[in-house]
């Protein structure tokens, strides 16, 4: 992974080795992603077995910091950093001194003052986990900074691909939904693309970003185009984005009509996936959501491994060719 | 207009500098000599007689800058500026005259307010500073000021800067009454129903990074209203740091119908575009925000062409506190004042953009015809108004230089060509390093 570029470069002391970051899709190369991939793989076969612990990350501190609410992401990164046996410790917005008015950069400088090797953060605003990056010592990672990124669940979801349909490269993709206010959706167009997919964005004229098509896709208000597709990647429709007066849409009902993946819109085959949490019968029809083809609980399980490949990868011996076999080695 | 703290005119020699006044037709080198701060002599090898004398060769002696905007944050923020420190900058950056927008705490709408400020300019200003006031009480867009009286105790000029004037309505009658004060109307373009949380330009990149996007459609269209009221209403008007293409595209078809607007282009939009916001320093967020390449290469046109016939840092400084956080948390604005001439010489002139004499013209003369001030000049009998330029010095922007008392620069760390040496501000050595 890509080392972020900092801001001022004389706030680190010259001696320090280059941190490795997991904050967009765009610090990392087709090669790390492979990379990733594969180690996470690995990570799930010994998964399987009956004691799922692995001593890898023993005495390494991982400290997971959320500015939102989150079920799946903060439990598969707790979990992750448990599963390998690194010591773990959440801190939350509420209850924390960030209720007491506390500074972004304060927190992390209080919070980097315990050396953790790893920080993961999600936040409201873009660019959080970069000012984390910058004032402390740890590796960041970005579990989801305001609209922009949010790459661990790109690399869950890339991983889910290749395992159900066997590839990435190639795969025809139909992002539905609300892509303006979508940080899974740009992680994964980065992602997508840098793979090799072809991915196609649906949705209201309003919620397709002007200029988004720079990004190595196409798109599309017309909601046939998921026909198509090998998988439709189904976004939530974010109540809270549809505020009085934003008029992205005229109603839920209006968006369900007309962009909502029913039966009816697919064919037989094609897999459907959704990052949750759903709004069932708003941008997802209850019965696509429970169909066989619908991924979705899989996707759950892939966050898990893939959290933990990157974890692996960012305390281990580095950027380059971490042979997959060590895992179980030290296993 | 201009208000200078008391002190004694002094006598200069400025010895074998490259004389460049694109006003005058002047580019010699020459000696030029100012007895009791007006310029007495031009010529070659002038006694010096007891006059202090400052070094020239090599460098270029030019009519000082004037800043048509700048913001001095006093009343209200003056851990960020007081009057003393954003003047002790500008005389850094090479500026004879500054003008300070009206929109501090409490904004400066009284002649009450006005006068505290003309007051402390007079004991605390290193060179001439200026005083927009509002339009609009409180700058809340519902009710006119005193123009009047307000024009009678000193301002300058009018200006909602910050907010736009929202009401068409309010807006003609800011026009029509603004007439009578002799004084320009400025104005701040915006939409705001278009730009609502706008964080950046609307376009491929605010796309890929997530930020709201605030479309070059929210300046442009309250740049055609306005200038369709000014025409209407037959009064000039001038238009606060242009950004966008389709701006710069209707300003000029409104000159050529003959609407008298003037307008100008900051520093930062001429030398940066939206690409600059890939590394999401919050020292790049300002309003308008960095827009396209083909918005930078139409503002450029329009420097060049004269449509827009001035260059004003829209210097704002923030406590660095309220910069050091996420992109989207933090203030729009950045500071300028000590940087413009550096930034415009390193992206636009050493490149060959744009010529040097285009530069030094829209920096001194253009902007101080659009309020109706005195033009810098290097004329025997003019005022002493003259920067010593230094354009092969090399070196990098780091906060300790900064005078003014914040350093949310978007230069911080780059390395720049050009630097002023020596400001000499009505007749007084301000800046000399």
């Amino acid at each position: 992974m890509a080392e972020i570029r900092v801001m001022r470069e004389d706030l680190r002391p010259p001696s320090s080795p280059p941190r490795r970051h997991f904050i967009s899709i765009k610090d990392v190369t087709r090669d790390d992603v492979e990379r990733l991939l594969a180690t996470a793989r690995t990570l799930e076969r010994s998964m399987q077995r009956e004691v799922k612990k692995l001593p890898t990350l023993k005495g390494r501190l991982v400290i997971n910091v959320f500015y939102e609410s989150s079920t799946r992401t903060s439990s598969s990164f707790e979990l992750a950093a448990k599963r390998l046996s690194a010591d773990t410790m959440s801190v939350k917005s509420s209850g924390s001194s960030v209720d007491k008015g506390e500074s972004l950069k304060d927190t992390a400088i209080t919070l980097g003052a315990y050396d953790p090797d790893v920080i993961v953060i999600r936040h409201p605003q873009i660019g959080a986990p970069n000012l984390v990056a910058r004032v402390t010592d740890a590796h960041v990672v970005n579990a989801g900074d305001g609209k922009h990124q949010h790459p661990t669940q790109a690399l869950l979801d890339l991983y889910t691909m290749r395992e159900e349909l066997g590839r990435v490269e190639g795969l025809h993709v139909a992002i539905v939904g609300d892509v303006l206010h979508s940080r899974v959706a740009r992680s994964l167009i980065q992602a997508l693309a840098l793979m090799g997919a072809h991915v196609t964005l649906v949705g209201p004229p309003a919620l397709l970003p002007r200029g988004v098509e720079a990004m190595g896709c196409e798109a599309t208000t017309d909601i046939s185009a998921i026909a198509g597709a090998d998988v439709v990647y189904v976004l939530r429709m974010q109540r809270e984005r549809m505020q009085e007066g934003a008029n992205y849409v005229p109603s839920l009902r209006e968006y369900a009509a007309r962009w909502g993946v029913t039966p009816e819109r697919l064919r037989p085959g094609q897999k459907v996936m959704h990052p949750g949490p759903m709004n069932r019968g708003v941008e997802i029809d209850p019965r696509v959501a429970d169909h066989a083809d619908a991924l979705i609980e899989t996707q759950v399980r892939a966050g898990l491994v893939t959290r933990m490949a990157v974890l692996y990868d960012l305390l281990t011996s580095g950027p380059i060719e971490v042979k997959t076999e060590s895992v179980l080695e030290v296993a | 207009m201009l208000f200078v703290k008391d002190a004694s005119k002094e006598n200069i020699v400025v010895r074998g500098a490259r004389v460049i006044d694109p006003g005058e037709g002047v580019d010699a080198v020459l000696d030029v000599r100012v007895d009791d701060g007006v310029i007495a002599a031009l010529g070659q090898n002038l006694d010096t007689n007891s006059h202090h004398v400052l070094g020239g060769e090599g460098l270029v002696l030019t009519p000082a800058f004037v800043d048509p905007h700048v913001h001095l944050r006093t009343p209200g923020r003056e851990d960020e500026e007081t009057i003393a420190s954003g003047t002790a900058a500008a005389a850094a950056g090479g500026y004879c005259a500054i003008l300070a927008m009206p929109n501090t705490d409490p904004v400066v709408d009284s002649a009450t307010t006005l006068g505290s400020l003309i007051e402390a300019a007079r004991t605390e200003a290193e060179v001439p500073v200026g005083f927009l006031a509002a339009i609009t009480k409180g700058q809340a867009g519902a009710e006119l000021t005193e123009m009047g009286e307000l024009a009678a105790a000193g301002a300058v000029g009018f200006s909602d800067d910050g907010v736009p004037v929202a009401a068409p309505g309010l807006m003609r009658r800011a026009l029509q009454y603004g007439a009578v004060t002799g004084r320009r109307i400025a104005l701040h373009c915006e939409e705001r129903t278009l730009s609502r949380d706008g964080q950046m330009h609307e376009g491929e990149v605010s796309a890929e990074l997530g930020f709201t996007g605030y479309p070059s459609v929210a300046e442009s269209l309250m740049v055609e209203r306005d200038l369709a009221l000014a025409a209407y209403e037959r009064q000039p008007l001038h238009l606060l740091h242009l950004s966008a293409w389709e701006s710069v595209q209707a300003l000029r078809r409104a000159r050529e119908e003959g609407v008298q607007a003037t307008a100008e282009v900051t520093p930062h939009h001429l030398c940066l575009t939206d690409e600059a916001i890939r590394s999401l320093d919050p020292n790049l967020k300002m309003n308008p925000p960095l827009r396209s390449a083909s918005d930078r290469t139409a503002l450029i046109e329009g420097l060049k062409d004269g449509t827009i016939t001035a260059v004003a840092t829209d210097h704002a400084p923030h406590a660095r506190h309220e910069k050091e956080v996420p992109f989207e948390a933090a203030p729009f604005g950045v500071t300028g004042l000590e940087t413009a001439f550096a930034a415009l010489y390193t992206h636009l002139v050493e490149p060959g953009l744009i010529p040097l004499e285009v530069v030094l013209e829209r920096m001194s003369a253009g902007p101080a015809r659009a309020y109706g001030l005195d033009e810098p000049r290097i004329a025997v009998g003019s005022a002493a108004n003259l920067v010593l330029l230094d354009l092969n010095a090399s070196y990098r922007i780091a906060e300790e230089s900064f005078r003014s008392r914040s350093v949310n620069s978007w230069l911080l760390g780059e390395t720049v060509k050009g630097k002023v040496r020596a400001t000499i501000s009505a007749g007084r050595l301000a800046y000399s390093t």
